[in-house]
């Protein structure tokens, strides 16, 4: 039987996205566009909010992708660190400017929603404010990706930082939570609860959140591909260089 | 640790940053007491951070640290005792001096107490949090900048909980859920991550 560690060899992962790729691009696209369009212009106002509440289209799947990417991250970290899968660490590094990047998106579409909704751009809301953390943590993790030379001694600082980091943005996410009190409502959905944002709102929501899960999918597919062709290039100019050494 | 200078620099940045708060802020009295507990643990924690990159970096350019590595103690070991090192040269000094920054920003007379135990109990965690951002960016030529990125979101809940504990103990409410968390969280920090810590400088000095 094949095993999932098939696809830990660059040249088979290669391979395989090469042809999945461009099918979850195109599916992406596809949901992504009409879970924003059936949201943005098939679905009534709110009777209190109005038509900002359509920017729930973006906010919480962005938000939810945040929190993923990094739990994502600190999945392909434990790989990396126990069985030394150089695909792993590869696909961590892909992820989080992309994570970052859907921490920004919640954090801005929030303020923007906030500002006609609570009167102000940014409250130190226990949300938002964990946000922020959150979003310290992603620049932290690429800071230190960029910092060490050494692209083995990078994956293992990133992975441990990445442990270490989680415990953190657990622990500040409950602190948070006792220093101030909350101005955001509770979670548009749960997978516990029957309470749920209104139907007509639901589902268009639901297609929203598959575009951005395969949203992310596709980038950090193409992400990691990337960095794949890149160690490769780092690997290669390393050896050009010893062959000259010996020669020389 | 070898100091080399960064004893007093702590206390002087400390001492430094409470007295520009005034000046920033006006010296109404009713408004300094009731920003001192979160000024002074703020100053505390900036002042604990600016000694961090010592811990191991001098070791480390001179080689003691591969000695260290190849000792009989392990190198878990080796982090209590920097982190402890540098509780001593910087935590303990600033709790020292924490109540006499409290005077001059009019921090109420209850809080005095409060404010010494909450940095007593905090600044370890501080220390130890500090230790495993210290061995992740001992290797780098300039990681001091990138060290204080690392960690300052770590430091996140130790300075909730501090703050939290001198604020209720400055308005007479009760402290122990604040100090007891802040307590949970050194002792955690001093369970756990001199392994991570260990594991950082075991990766870097490969």
């Amino acid at each position: 039987m094949a095993s999932i560690w098939e696809y830990a060899n660059p040249r088979k992962f290669l391979a395989t996205t090469d042809v999945v790729l461009p099918w979850v691009t195109a599916l992406a696209a596809i949901t992504l566009v009409a879970g924003l369009i059936w949201g943005f212009f098939f679905t009534p106002d709110d009777y209190k909010q109005g038509s900002t509440v359509k920017i729930i289209y973006l906010h919480v799947p962005s938000a939810l992708m945040a929190i993923n990417a990094w739990l994502m991250m600190l999945v392909a970290s434990l790989i990396w660190l126990v069985r030394r899968h150089h695909v792993s660490a590869l696909a961590a590094r892909a992820a989080a400017p992309v994570g970052a990047t859907f921490t920004l998106i919640a954090l801005a579409t929030g303020a923007i929603w906030g500002q006609p909704m609570w009167g102000t751009w940014w409250a130190w809301d226990p949300r938002l404010t964990s946000f922020l953390i959150l979003f310290l943590f992603y620049l932290g993790y690429m800071a230190l990706w960029q910092a060490v030379e050494n692209p083995d001694t990078a994956a293992d600082l990133t992975s441990v930082l990445c442990i270490v980091g989680s415990v953190f943005a657990v622990l500040s996410r409950y602190a948070v939570n006792f220093w101030n009190q909350g101005l955001h409502q509770g979670a548009s959905l749960s997978l516990d609860r029957e309470e749920h944002v209104a139907d007509v709102f639901y589902y268009p929501l639901l297609v929203s959140i598959a575009g951005f899960v395969l949203l992310f999918i596709a980038l950090v597919l193409l992400r990691t591909r990337t960095e794949i062709r890149a160690r490769r290039l780092y690997a290669l100019a390393a050896r050009e260089r010893m062959g000259q050494g010996a020669a020389g | 640790m070898r100091a080399g200078g960064g004893f007093g620099l702590g206390l002087g940045f400390f001492l430094i940053v409470t007295v520009l708060v005034p000046f920033g802020v006006g010296a109404e009295a009713g408004v300094l007491a009731t920003i001192a507990p979160g000024i002074l643990w703020v100053g505390a924690l900036l002042s604990c951070l600016l000694s961090l990159d010592r811990i191991f970096q001098l070791d480390w350019e001179d080689g003691s640290l591969d000695l260290l590595a190849t000792a009989p103690i392990p190198m878990e070991s080796v982090v209590l005792a920097k982190a402890a090192a540098h509780w001593v040269t910087t935590g303990l000094p600033l709790t020292l001096a924490a109540p006499a920054l409290g005077i001059l920003l009019n921090l109420p007379g209850a809080a005095f107490g409060w404010l010494t135990l909450s940095l007593a109990l905090g600044t370890p965690a501080l220390s130890l949090i500090g230790a495993f951002g210290a061995a992740l960016t001992v290797g780098l030529k300039r990681g001091g900048l990138l060290l204080s990125i690392l960690v300052l979101p770590l430091y996140v809940p130790t300075l909730i909980f501090g703050a939290e504990t001198v604020k209720r103990g400055a308005a007479g409410l009760a402290v122990e859920t604040p100090l007891i968390l802040l307590a949970a969280i050194t002792l955690g920090t001093l369970a756990l991550l001199p392994f991570a810590a260990a594991a950082a400088i075991r990766i870097n000095l490969r």
